[in-house]
């Protein structure tokens, strides 16, 4: 009986932390995630030397999971995704998700020794949708501004935009894909990304 | 100049490609021209210049020039009424210059004085006037007609570089300047250029939403379009 009763706290308190994380404040968990992804990449000597498959892994593993590239993939398309067929959406969806991942790899392999600083989050109780920002600082350098817009999911908050120096990333993807899309069609788009993703697209000059 | 800029902003509302470019046809020639110029050119010289200077040095170039830049960082937030900021700027100067070896060394930003980014096309923006059409500029990159009377007009005006007496070496350290620049930019075009589907509009939007960044100091209100 007291066997059972240890299980079942045990439980429960497995379930508390569970409930916990997806209650953690948005600050809070960028703050912890960036932390442990400087912290894997100053131990690595082969991420350091710029090695993809072990940077990749780092990007899959720590960040994408909190990434809702769904979303991220309908603001960028905007108005063409109501016109996109449910396949169309999936394609875009992956093949999106595969560029972002391999920007922000590359991304990754830039740093050396800046430091980031968290400037206090302005969120009500309530809040769903919070901009966390944040500072990249640098020696003999201009500070770089790098802000996620996050919003609160089933699933606990999750990042939807990125913007680096006030320039947002999936902003500047909808210019691009509207124009694609005008020029080729969704089709013509999927395959602009695709070619992107397999290195052999240099787009037009 | 206010009624070219508004008249300007006005007569930028095309239907299809982008409402803010509606000179893309000519742009893009230009940005074709910029792009090999930095291929078989500049970048090339910049790679060079990297990989042949220590570091140290290429630091102690970019502080050199950011120093210089600070005096009309300054007069700028003093005309967009950034009385304190600008305050800081002149200190940042006195500072770097006396005990920074002449501005080498960025002793300012250490001692919690820290660096602004401010033009004469910021200080437009800041009094009210919208960007015009988006402009690629010959050498000089992506620009607007804002920015382009602000970086023409007053910007270089106030450049201590560009005001050298002796062309010889006002050529020499402009080029300097430019190398220091691109070398500086090296990694962050890389990760562009792997990240758009099309690089002119990448750059164009990267740079329509960077500049309005800047002129709101980083807190533009929300919303995708620039005021016009």
């Amino acid at each position: 009986m007291t066997a059972m009763k240890r299980v079942l706290s045990l439980l429960l308190f497995l379930l508390a932390g569970v409930a916990l994380a997806q209650d953690t404040a948005p600050d809070v968990m960028v703050k912890g995630i960036t932390v442990d992804v400087l912290n894997i990449i100053k131990k690595d000597k082969d991420i350091q030397a710029g090695n993809p498959k072990k940077i990749a892994e780092v990007v899959e593993t720590r960040i994408l999971p909190h990434f809702d590239f769904a979303r991220m993939t309908q603001i960028a398309v905007a108005v063409n995704w109501r016109k996109a067929t449910p396949e169309q959406k999936k394609a875009l969806t992956e093949e999106f998700k595969t560029l972002l991942v391999r920007t922000y790899s590359n991304a990754l392999t830039l740093y050396r020794d800046q430091t980031v600083d968290f400037k206090p989050l302005h969120m009500k109780a309530g809040d769903t949708d919070v901009t966390v920002r944040s500072e990249i600082r640098q020696k003999s350098a201009q500070p770089v501004t790098l802000d996620y817009d996050m919003e609160k999911t089933a699933s606990g908050w999750k990042v939807y935009d990125v913007k680096v120096g006030g320039v947002s990333l999936i902003t500047n993807y909808r210019e691009d894909f509207a124009a694609q899309v005008r020029e080729s069609g969704i089709d013509g788009l999927i395959k602009a990304l695709v070619s992107k993703n397999r290195g052999t697209g240099a787009g037009r000059a | 100049m206010a009624a070219l800029l508004a008249g300007s902003a006005a007569g930028c509302a095309t239907v299809g490609g982008s409402s803010r470019d509606p000179l893309e046809p000519v742009n893009r020639a230009v940005f074709s021209f910029n792009e090999k110029f930095d291929q078989v050119l500049l970048k090339p010289v910049a790679q060079g210049y990297r990989a042949v200077l220590p570091e140290l040095v290429r630091t102690g170039a970019s502080n050199f020039f950011a120093n210089i830049e600070d005096l009309w960082i300054a007069a700028n937030n003093l005309l967009q009424g950034k009385v304190e900021n600008s305050l800081q700027d002149v200190m940042r100067v006195a500072i770097n210059t006396v005990f920074g070896l002449g501005g080498v060394i960025d002793v300012a930003t250490d001692a919690g004085l820290e660096k602004h980014n401010e033009d004469f096309g910021q200080t437009l923006g800041r009094w009210g006037f919208g960007t015009g059409p988006y402009i690629v500029l010959p050498f000089l990159g992506p620009s607007d007609l804002r920015d382009g009377i602000g970086l023409l007009g007053f910007d270089a005006a106030a450049d201590p570089v560009w005001n050298l007496d002796h062309v010889a070496t006002r050529n020499a350290v402009y080029a300097e300047r430019a190398v220091n620049n691109r070398a500086n930019a090296l990694d962050a075009v890389k990760v562009m250029e792997e990240a758009a589907l099309d690089k002119y509009r990448f750059v164009r939007d990267s740079y329509l939403q960077r500049r309005r960044s800047l002129v709101f100091d980083g807190n533009p209100p929300r919303g995708p379009e620039a005021p016009e």
